[in-house]
């Protein structure tokens, strides 16, 4: 087949990327190869309008065992246990097949983490949908959480933890981000880097079908109107094959018989052996023929190209082969040595004896192609929104209808749909600002939570990065759990948009400055780029997915108040920020002004001393503020256990909309016994930490002085209805 | 006592199931669905899961699986059998208990606490039990809505064979206390010799406090003695 300038357009490879190959193999490339080129050089799998940024952030600490670069970070929690996690997308193919592509979302996350010797423990989730009186809305939302359940709840991991949020600028291209947390021996992790020369290179998992091929291609462009015939692009997930896999993987983990490991995740094949020999500086050889195939007549470029799920390559030590094919026996799964290494430096691809395709590795990944793409900085708002020009609107009748919108409703409906108990080890569920989970068979545990703002990183990117990094922290910490390290996804637009990678440029640089501030580095992530429709891009949206260490697990802390009669302080000051809050776009539709400052000296040590009373035992529930300010996080604690509160009016002359709705950042409420409260009160001072006594805990009503009064029945009922009849 | 855990490709609740028999002083080997003869049990724990990935129906493969065979023996000759969730479900599929689930009425997955009340406490399985005790217990099925026909419903009450029944936390039963449509509010039942125990609920998640609660306690420790 001849290659024309169509055909290279169709595989999304610019002009001059096609004269780099060229270049590479000193000839022209076949159709084969294109693929290749094309599978390993497009933005999803090569990083290359990203790389240039990434490398800026802070990736190390002493927790941390491996950072980016293997297929998920690890970091060490003491005792020789390790935690491996990471977060990734799925978006583009959930917005053309919502059940099958946040299904395969959280197969491959999972993947990732078992790859590495882990048992995965814990599976979260940050989904974000278009507005939603939009059309698709409802039927992406249904596909979305019965997909991901339909996953995690088969293969048997409790999925704990999640945000579900609308808002316009997903209405074409919906965010589907799956993250998965997985606890391993530390002395028993597995990596990618390929070692020796002719090793076995074992293809094992399920068999290779026409699905997802070109798949990560299409996460490399904008959608248009023509979207809907990019359906078999999607892969479809197996959950059942998956768990023989994780059990198959697991117990040949056991002893040493494997070399290297990589999961089939985006461009299959292609990325797994091409990832494992650039990784140790070898060549490989497969043999086409032999790979498991589910459909007859499957060409090489097929079979490279094919996302077919639930695959995985190792490379085995010598002999050790009759005990691997005995477990995946065992677990009536293919098992199949494919290739081998060698030293050519070369991928080299046999089809019934003949060479197809033969390509230098490391044209294929060190020089795949990279970008310091154009970008420019953002115009920073100056406006000012005077709160006295405001349409008059009653405290209580601005709480109702904030409590009771789509983003803050009880998400109840999303979270039942998923299994959060099964391997007992869920100590809290989804609803608090961190799930935790215990150690299996210890009393140490991690928290979990996943955090992002993307009107904030909209209106000032750099702010936004920090704060979205600033709440994860800040969430974790209201558990109880010392934050340790983080995985991020960052969904954008398109990046040959300089205004969209200036957005990118500068988050970034808001998750820089906050992760070395309170080092807490990031050890794993994904980008997604190319989020958008017909040149309208989305918001910027980072995703933070935090863990933390709760060394000994007692009682967990939630945030619902625990008792009548106990004292509410707030931790951290209130300045009255209404700018980019909720209370102005849901109740006077304003997106205006920037979002909060970011102050990390205040945010740190509020955070620690905060952990110290947690820690201390003398907090009976804790909460941090957030989006919808003070009084919306007021009435969350409240609705839990229908503890109603009596919250004085503030001392001095601050505007009381500002104040309730202000959305200004590190600050916490706690709820103190009485007969703690000087304890509290001392170590806060002794901390130069400024906190308020804002009024108490009581029966039946939630009030605020003069200003607002309402059953707690009530107000549980306003917050649980709108799923219910949407 | 010594029990056994089958599992099946897609077991997902085995080594709950495990744990809560261990901690419960149970002598407990985990028996692959692939072995052709069973230990000497006291009992057989058929656990939770998707076996076989519920693929054509929830259990139904399960229900014809090489060791299904033994679980039938054992239970004929009166070995206790308790099978949780999916493995109610592959009890309904074998014959052992009468009737089947259907999906759930909402048609979506359902995992929460909800109540239970002990009907029966005149069995193996329960006599640990308060009559009309309420338990708070988590369910995560997406097909656990029981029904029978007319003549077995009949046997059911006649023969005292329901075990668990949905209620609310002041144990009315009703529509409203019902999760998943189940007919009568049926979450347990047992077969005639009451040698066998289906249910959909998962007592195994409630044996730790730190967890949840410990309201499946009492069903393991009534199998013990």
């Amino acid at each position: 087949m001849k290659i024309t300038n169509k055909i290279i357009e169709n595989h999304g490879l610019k002009k001059d990327e096609y004269k780099n190959i060229q270049k590479f193999l000193k000839r022209d490339p076949n159709i084969l190869e294109l693929g290749i080129f094309s599978a390993m050089w497009n933005e999803h799998c090569s990083y290359k309008s990203s790389k240039v940024h990434l490398k800026k952030l802070p990736t190390k600490g002493k927790q941390v065992i491996q950072g980016p670069g293997e297929n998920a970070g690890v970091i060490d929690i003491g005792d020789n246990d390790a935690i491996i996690f990471k977060i990734e997308s799925h978006n583009h193919p959930s917005f053309i097949e919502p059940y099958q592509g946040a299904a395969t979302g959280v197969g491959g996350i999972l993947r990732d983490v078992f790859t590495m010797g882990a048992r995965p423990i814990a599976l979260l989730n940050s989904i974000h949908f278009g507005s939603p009186t939009h059309p698709k809305t409802k039927s992406l939302l249904n596909g979305v959480v019965s997909g991901i359940g339909g996953y995690g709840n088969c293969i048997g991991i409790p999925t704990v933890a999640g945000e579900t949020k609308f808002n316009e600028t997903y209405n074409e291209n919906i965010l589907v981000n799956a993250m998965a947390v997985g606890h391993a021996k530390k002395d028993k992790i597995f990596y990618s880097k390929a070692k020796g020369i002719n090793k076995s290179v074992v293809y094992v998992g399920s068999k290779t079908g026409r699905d997802g091929i070109h798949g990560a291609s299409m996460a490399s462009a904008e959608f248009d109107e023509n979207s809907e015939e990019k359906k078999p692009t999607v892969q479809v997930g197996d959950p059942f094959t998956e768990k023989l896999l994780l059990e198959a993987c697991l117990e040949l983990m056991k002893d040493n018989s494997i070399i290297s490991i990589q999961d089939m995740g985006a461009a299959g094949l292609t990325s797994s052996s091409v990832e494992m020999a650039s990784k140790g500086s070898l060549g490989i050889e497969l043999e086409l023929d032999k790979v498991p195939c589910r459909e007859e007549n499957m060409t090489p470029y097929e079979m490279m190209l094919s996302e077919s799920q639930e695959r995985m390559l190792i490379i085995l030590e010598d002999g050790k082969e009759n005990h691997a094919r005995k477990i995946f026996d065992k677990w009536d799964l293919d098992f199949v040595v494919i290739g081998r290494t060698n030293n050519s430096k070369n991928l080299t691809l046999k089809f019934n004896g003949k060479v197809e395709g033969e390509i230098p590795i490391e044209a294929l990944a060190e020089k795949a192609p990279v970008y310091n793409r154009k970008w420019i900085k953002k115009k920073l708002t100056k406006n000012k929104v005077n709160v006295k020009s405001l349409k008059k609107i009653k405290l209580e009748n601005a709480l109702i209808k904030i409590i009771s919108s789509p983003n803050h409703s009880n998400k109840n409906w999303v979270t039942e749909q998923f299994d959060q108990m099964v391997m007992c080890d869920t100590a809290q569920r989804s609803g608090s600002d961190a799930a935790i989970i215990r150690i299996h068979n210890k009393d140490k545990a991690i928290a979990v939570s996943v955090d992002s703002s993307a009107n904030y990183c909209k209106s000032h990117p750099i702010s936004g990065g920090k704060q979205i990094v600033a709440e994860n922290w800040r969430n974790l910490i209201s558990v109880g759990a010392k934050p340790l390290a983080i995985t991020n996804c960052l969904n954008f637009g398109n990046p040959e948009n300089e205004i969209v990678m200036g957005e990118f440029a500068e988050c970034l640089e808001g998750i820089r400055e906050a992760c070395e501030y309170l080092e807490y580095p990031v050890v794993s992530g994904n980008v997604s780029f190319y989020n958008g429709t017909n040149k309208k891009n989305i918001y910027p949206t980072p995703v933070i997915g935090g863990v933390g260490l709760i060394k000994k697990l007692t009682e967990p802390l939630t945030h619902c108040f625990k008792n009548f009669g106990s004292k509410i302080i707030i931790v951290g000051k209130t300045f009255g920020h209404l700018e980019q809050s909720c209370f102005l776009k849901e109740i006077h539709s304003i997106i205006d002004g920037k979002p909060p400052d970011i102050n990390l000296l205040n945010e740190k040590n509020n955070g620690e001393v905060v952990l110290k009373l947690i820690n201390d035992k003398l907090v009976s529930s804790a909460h941090d503020i957030s989006s919808g300010g003070l009084i919306i996080a007021l009435s969350e604690m409240s609705i839990g256990n229908k503890i109603g509160v009596k919250i004085n009016k503030p001392h001095n002359l601050m505007n009381l909309t500002e104040y309730f709705f202000g959305e200004d950042q590190g600050r916490y409420i706690l709820e103190i016994n009485e007969e703690n409260l000087k304890k509290v009160e001392k170590i806060l001072k002794s901390n130069n930490t400024y906190y308020e006594n804002i009024g108490y805990t009581q029966e039946n009503f939630f009030e605020i002085d003069g200003e607002v009064k309402i059953n707690t029945n009530e107000l549980f009922k306003i917050n649980n209805q709108w799923y219910n009849n949407f | 006592m010594k029990s056994s855990v089958i599992v099946f490709p897609g077991s997902n609740c085995d080594r709950d199931i495990a744990v809560a028999l261990e901690k419960m002083q149970f002598k407990n080997q985990m028996i692959w669905h692939k072995e052709t003869t069973l230990p000497k049990s006291d009992l057989i724990v058929i656990p939770g899961g998707f076996s076989y990935g519920d693929y054509l129906r929830s259990g139904a493969i399960a229900g014809k699986s090489s060791i299904i065979n033994e679980v039938i023996k054992a239970a004929n000759s009166g070995c206790l059998i308790l099978g949780i969730c999916n493995g109610f479900q592959i009890l309904t599929e074998t014959g052992l208990l009468k009737g089947t689930l259907l999906r759930n009425k909402n048609l979506k997955f359902i995992n929460k606490d909800v109540y239970i009340k002990v009907m029966n406490t005149a069995s193996r399985f329960t006599s640990k039990y308060q009559n009309n005790q309420i338990l708070k217990i988590n369910i995560a099925h997406n097909e656990g809505n029981y029904f029978t026909d007319k003549k077995h419903r009949e046997e059911l009450q006649k023969e005292n064979l329901i075990a668990f029944k949905y209620c609310d936390e002041s144990g009315n039963i009703s529509q409203n206390s019902n999760p998943n449509g189940a007919l009568d509010n049926i979450a347990g039942i047992f077969n005639l010799k009451k040698n066998i125990l289906g249910m959909m609920p998962h007592p195994e998640r409630m044996v730790d406090k730190f967890i949840s609660n410990d309201d499946g306690v009492n069903l393991f420790s009534s199998l013990i003695n």
